[in-house]
């Protein structure tokens, strides 16, 4: 894990960035997110601070919201979705085989760092389902064996 | 220069329409040709789809692979020739053909950030329109309109904007709601990716009724690409005086801004999507006070989900009476239908009240995907009751669907065949309760948790009738004790399941 000390400026400046936006910590934490890849339970106190809010009210928020992740995440994530219409198209089978092949659980991240599993209730791409997503790109349809295809691309990439 | 068509929209991409795009892109190199980036007409099993403008109209094909575009451009892809890919016109299939698209007329048709096309496609006439009226004239044709909240709750817009309108405030917000995440509904999706000027056209004008002069849309964060749809859309309207201050030199002034929820279901609950947006956790709020009266920052504040939205341009530009003549009983207009889940044809289905779900099912989206008998469907989202076949021939209306406990809820339809366990599918209802709750009333936060450990009693085979009671016992407490719709309506599918599959939980069929 990263240290915070070389995290710090870049929280300061999103903080900064945001100071006059009413309602700005929903804002302040998805502009850390997508530039860390997560939220460092050590930015915290400094969010508190320039929001005059206790610790445990930013706390509160971070862990309210299943998106938000206080752990850095795989080199790719993928979302599958487990809600009905996917159900209605065998998700529980493509889960299980992500699962394994992965060998982790949801909310876990590959040995080798290279993809992170969440599940997520619904990406609106029901007519196609079972449905996932790998980082923000959209699949629908998506068989064990798609999914392998999908896991080999994504290696390939490095 | 020969313009051809390829959706943008997630479902097409999600079959492969960019890498489509490219291979086209790539094949036609130094031709004279356009390749527009559309919306989706929401034939979702002909995407990727490809249009191509002729002299006799456009002509459709689909659905295509990177590897068909080689021989349809052999075969005269340019020039609408045949080939085995060929649909022809797209919009004399009876599936397009027999819809009413009025919210989503421009859906598919046009370039979806493009403002000229957009004014070219009778854009912007319902707010020319609003820019010539009182606040109160324009209230009044939502009113006379008959347009019902079409995010689940129905409630008359034309009231809900009367309240705002009439709550004396210096600051006044409208709110539209794109948090809807639920499972078998797209076309919040849909129309924010194909065609997002006619949600900032309708929160214009909506601002204009109510003297608003900032709004947000509140985005899921689980449509990245409706967020870039949107921005790019907004930046638009705000570099052409469309969006700010004297908008197209009437004086009048309208902000507007994209914030990104982060994943929690409740934050479709108006009050909760509120204090989301003000930076805290989405926590349900008491009411009253109604959002209207104290909303947003503690201002009086219109929350409209996105299809509301959406419909408001159709109706400033042809007026209230022409909307309110689609449609049937209390239910006027028309709603986007989304057929989804284990279905042959599944997309949207614009139509106006009254179509039945038979027809939906079967004559539009040609019966399951599987081609094993349709089970069950569940209407309405997460929260809305498992519908069996005896109820195939109701009569999609808000009212027809509450008298026999079922609900209409946003217009979504998810089809199970007969692989499905209804039981599973009621154990799952409280686990997302489980998942999804945000914990402020006890029925919902505790009464899920025990609903999963009952249904697995019964399941188990464990004190069969004891239990059964007991979970009906249970939904009872939810569905009158809850402070939100998440509590007060998982009990619809849970006990939908129990009352018309019985069998599922291992029970003998007592009443229906």
């Amino acid at each position: 894990m990263q240290d915070y000390q070389t995290q710090q400026p870049t929280v300061l400046k999103i903080l900064d960035a945001h100071r006059e936006m009413p309602g700005n910590l929903l804002p302040i934490l998805h502009g850390i997110q997508d530039t860390l890849g997560y939220i460092p339970p050590d930015a915290v106190p400094d969010i508190a601070k320039a929001l005059n809010l206790s610790k445990a009210e930013v706390h509160g928020v971070v862990s309210f919201y299943h998106y938000f992740r206080v752990t850095p995440p795989g080199k790719h994530t993928i979302r599958i979705c487990r809600a009905e219409s996917c159900q209605s198209m065998n998700s529980k089978t493509l889960e299980t085989h992500a699962k394994q092949t992965l060998n982790i659980d949801f909310h876990e991240t590959s040995a080798d760092g290279m993809f992170s599993l969440e599940p997520v209730y619904c990406l609106g791409n029901c007519a196609c389902s079972p449905a996932i997503t790998i980082d923000n790109e959209v699949f629908g349809r998506v068989s064990p064996e798609k999914f392998d295809q999908l896991l080999a691309t994504f290696k390939g990439t490095e | 220069m020969t313009r051809l068509f390829i959706s943008r929209d997630s479902t097409a991409l999600s079959l492969g329409a960019e890498l489509v795009a490219q291979t086209l892109q790539r094949h036609t190199a130094g031709q004279n040709i356009e390749i527009i980036r559309n919306g989706s007409r929401g034939l979702f099993w002909l995407e990727p789809l490809i249009e191509v403008e002729t002299d006799a109209g456009r002509v459709a094909y689909g659905p295509v692979q990177p590897e068909d575009v080689a021989s349809l451009l052999a075969s005269g892809l340019l020039e609408g020739n045949q080939h085995p890919l060929y649909l022809g016109d797209i919009e004399a299939l009876p599936y397009f053909k027999n819809q009413n698209r009025l919210t989503f007329a421009r859906v598919g048709i046009t370039d979806p950030v493009s403002l000229d096309d957009y004014l070219a496609h009778d854009g912007y006439r319902g707010l020319k329109n609003a820019l010539a009226l009182q606040p109160a004239d324009i209230v009044k044709q939502v009113t006379e309109s008959g347009l019902r909240g079409r995010g689940g709750a129905a409630f008359p817009t034309g009231i809900k904007w009367n309240t705002v309108l009439n709550a004396p405030a210096e600051q006044k917000y409208i709110v539209c709601n794109a948090d809807e995440g639920d499972s078998g509904t797209f076309s919040d999706r849909m129309i924010m990716e194909g065609d997002p000027f006619v949600l900032i056209e309708g929160m214009t004008i909506a601002g204009l009724a109510v003297g608003a002069t900032q709004g947000y849309i509140y985005l899921r964060i689980e449509y990245p690409h409706a967020k870039i749809a949107l921005n790019q859309a907004i930046a638009a309207a705000y570099e052409n005086g469309y969006l700010g201050e004297n908008i197209q030199g009437s004086g009048k002034t309208f902000h507007l801004e994209v914030r990104s929820g982060a994943g929690a279901y409740v934050c479709g609950e108006e009050t909760s999507l509120l204090e989301s947006l003000e930076g805290k956790r989405g926590l349900v709020r008491f009411k009253p006070p109604l959002p209207a009266i104290v909303g947003l920052f503690g201002k009086p504040t219109i929350v409209n989900n996105v299809i509301s939205l959406a419909s408001i341009p159709v109706i400033l530009d042809k007026g209230g009476e022409y909307y309110k003549n689609f449609g049937l009983g209390r239910s006027r207009g028309t709603l986007p239908i989304q057929l989804a889940g284990n279905i042959k044809h599944g997309g949207l289905f614009e139509a106006a009240f009254g179509v039945t779900l038979r027809e939906l099912l079967y004559d539009y989206g040609g019966g399951s995907a599987s081609g094993r008998p349709i089970r069950a469907v569940q209407v309405g989202g997460p929260l809305g009751a498992y519908m069996p076949e005896s109820q195939f021939d109701t009569p999609l209306d808000y009212e027809a669907f509450a008298a026999i406990g079922a609900v209409l809820g946003h217009g979504g339809i998810v089809v199970h065949d007969d692989t499905t366990s209804l039981a599973d599918m009621a154990r799952y209802a409280m686990e997302f309760c489980v998942e999804e709750s945000c914990g402020k009333c006890t029925p919902c936060r505790i009464g899920s948790t025990r609903g999963v450990e009952v249904i697995d009693r019964i399941l188990d085979n464990v004190d069969k009738a004891k239990n059964t009671e007991l979970l009906r016992d249970l939904c009872d407490t939810m569905t009158c004790g809850s402070l939100c719709a998440m509590g007060g309506m998982t009990p619809y599918p849970v006990l939908s399941a129990l009352n018309h599959f019985p069998e599922d939980f291992g029970l003998q069929a007592t009443k229906a």
